[in-house]
């Protein structure tokens, strides 16, 4: 029913065989494993759905229907800085339109667009949670709070000066954030290492290799 | 005021409220090992029921309820949501980041209770931090002898997988959640069957919200009874809350639920920043018809009396609006993140949802058209028709007429405010 993807690095492959057995049924390790797939081909490619739908027993066809009714599979190729903007009610009324528009000018992208060195992709998104601390945004999923048009221009110009190998959202908060939706309480030691959602099984950096 | 009981550790315990060693100092796991060695499952069952929570995901439904319709069928399942997408709620998010091992002892326990050996967490793909922190929480119980196999040397085993979305708002409804789970696309299902009789893998499963799961370890600690004994009596316990928008004291709030809107817009928020007036608010997130100062600041902050007045509390986010809240926009804003997540599967949502957000958008631009509020209603009313609140449903799920509410509500309370934007408009063939 499944078969070994022998090209994927040892690192993915282990991940996935602990996905795959985290599940009754193969099928639901299907969202799991395009994150892992983002990871190994930078974005889930035809290749990657034809690859996910082999080890999970269904066609490509079916897996290619799931990937794209969710918007956190990037089915083309993101920056190494994925900015997602929160634009939804509470954001937008305590600022978010200036903040996106700070960010696209800084990044030279726009909504949807890759800037032209491939450092950055920006999108608008909708609710992150992040009210309380609103306007928020996400690099790679990880989350700043509190951020006015110039912190989140200064953020994008960090990012391309520093360029970050594991984006951890503390240091980001502690630099460029503001109001918070709570406390934090202490500091969080896994970030990102892609556009994938920093979670140890589908791959981060921090405790996690 | 009662004590808190969700985020007393986290409140006492900044730096460290996420470990185990600081969850077994403060009482962490008596009340599994109370459930697990002095309670049958049936008793469990009855504490939870007699605690009177009512689910805090957004419907209301009593948990205890819901419990008792599941169907003896095995394998069954207990399926957690942490999907939180609903505008204006991040109160999940805290307790998974702050507190991820008194949910999972909830988790535990109720999946004893419940006969279920193989529990599931479904965490929104924007919520890594929780799910790095509950993933750590459970590795350390599992090391610990509180999850896995013979849990303290009992004969209980049980599995849990932590399960991320990929960054869709209708996964928070059960049965879409489920699909996705399943390794779908996140439509929902009909119902019946609910998920308590065919849920995941079309096996019995219960579907609660983190806050209600969290709850559980009180609960069993302290008695059923207790928990009914705080608060109203149709809206007990304590609730959290999350407040947004234009107050001074945004955040989550664990409150006892019955006081008036006014003390807590004015009091638990701060009242309205930089001096300026209340407008409007959102008493229950996105979907929630409006509440304005005029009408509805003496109403008691209860489930039953936000719905008698026309709107609900749902999963508890208040988003407040000040003086200078352009009503249209903001409308806006929400119709277009319901079009934005609808799943498609129902014409009345994918096309009506749409349309609201275009015609919200022409008056926005200064092209509105004299007919545009009754081309609104018009419209509104096809998704869900008599505009009634709750809603009548012409969909398989209540997204489609959640988009209605914010339409009912500026033309009810601030129809004057969109005909002035319509009449300076200029007309457009847009």
């Amino acid at each position: 029913m499944t078969q070994a993807i022998s090209h994927w690095s040892q690192a993915n492959q282990e991940r996935a065989a602990k996905i795959l057995e985290a599940y009754p049924e193969p099928r639901s390790a299907i969202m799991p494993l395009l994150y892992v797939a983002s990871l190994e081909h930078e974005y889930v490619s035809l290749d990657a759905m034809t690859e996910v739908a082999g080890l999970t027993g269904v066609t490509p066809a079916q897996v290619q229907s799931v990937a794209s009714f969710y918007t956190m599979f990037k089915r083309k190729k993101a920056g190494t800085y994925l900015i997602s903007v929160c634009t939804s009610i509470s954001c937008y009324l305590m600022g978010a339109d200036e903040v996106l528009e700070a960010v696209e000018q800084e990044s030279g992208c726009h909504h949807g667009e890759v800037s032209s060195d491939g450092s950055f992709s920006v999108e608008h998104v909708e609710c992150i949670g992040a009210c309380g601390g609103a306007p928020a945004v996400q690099v790679n999923y990880e989350l700043v709070e509190g951020i006015t048009p110039a912190t989140g221009q200064k953020l994008i110009e960090w990012l391309r000066s520093t360029r970050p190998e594991v984006v951890l959202a503390d240091e980001m908060q502690q630099l460029f954030g503001g109001q918070r939706s709570f406390d934090w309480g202490s500091t969080e030691p896994e970030g990102a290492i892609a556009p994938v959602p920093a979670f140890g099984p589908y791959g981060s950096a921090g405790t996690d290799s | 005021m009662s004590d808190l009981i969700l985020t007393k550790r986290m409140n006492a315990h900044p730096g460290d409220s996420h470990t185990l060693s600081r969850y077994l100092d403060t009482g962490g796991y008596v009340a599994l090992r109370k459930a697990l060695f002095d309670m049958s499952r049936d008793e469990i069952t009855a504490e939870v029921k007699a605690s009177n929570m009512r689910g805090r995901g957004g419907a209301g439904f009593p948990m205890g309820v819901k419990w008792g319709f599941l169907a003896p069928a095995t394998p069954r399942y207990l399926v957690v949501n942490c999907d939180e997408s609903e505008p204006g709620t991040f109160n999940d998010r805290q307790l998974t980041e702050r507190d991820p091992h008194q949910l999972l002892e909830g988790i535990i326990i109720s999946s004893y209770a419940l006969g279920v050996k193989h529990a599931f967490v479904y965490i929104r793909g924007e919520y890594p931090k929780s799910a790095r922190r509950l993933q750590r929480a459970a590795d350390e119980a599992r090391e610990a002898g509180y999850l896995g196999e013979s849990i303290q040397g009992s004969d209980y085993s049980l599995d849990l997988t932590i399960h991320l979305g990929g960054g869709a708002y209708i996964c928070g409804e059960e049965t879409a959640l489920l699909n996705s789970l399943e390794g779908r696309r996140g439509e929902p299902r009909l119902k019946p069957p609910f998920p308590a009789v065919e849920g995941l893998y079309a096996k019995p499963t219960i579907v609660n919200n983190v806050e209600s799961i969290a709850n559980v370890p009180w609960i069993i600690e302290n008695s059923g009874a207790a928990y009914a004994a705080i608060g109203p009596e149709r809206s007990a316990g304590m609730k959290m809350v999350s407040v947004s928008g234009h107050v001074n004291k945004p955040g989550n709030y664990e409150i006892e639920l019955g006081m008036t809107w006014r003390d807590f817009i004015f009091d638990v928020a701060g009242g309205i920043r930089d001096g300026l007036e209340l407008k409007a608010w959102i008493p229950g997130g996105a979907s929630a018809p409006w509440f304005v100062p005029e009408v509805h600041l003496d109403t008691p902050f209860t489930i039953d009396d936000v719905a008698s007045n026309g709107s609900m509390l749902g999963a508890g986010a208040v988003i407040v609006m000040d003086e200078n809240t352009n009503v249209v926009a903001a409308a806006h804003r929400l119709v277009y993140f319901f079009a934005d997540e609808s799943c498609g599967q129902c014409t009345p949502c994918r096309e009506g949802t749409t349309w609201l957000a275009d015609v919200l958008k022409r008056i926005l631009d200064g092209h509105g058209r004299p007919e545009d509020i009754d081309l609104l209603l018009s419209i509104s009313e096809s998704i869900s028709p008599g505009l009634k609140w709750p809603p009548m449903m012409t969909t398989i799920c209540p997204l489609g007429p959640s988009a209605v509410s914010p339409i009912t509500s500026i033309t009810r309370w601030f129809r004057p405010e969109i005909e002035a934007m319509i009449s300076g408009s200029e007309v457009s063939d847009v």
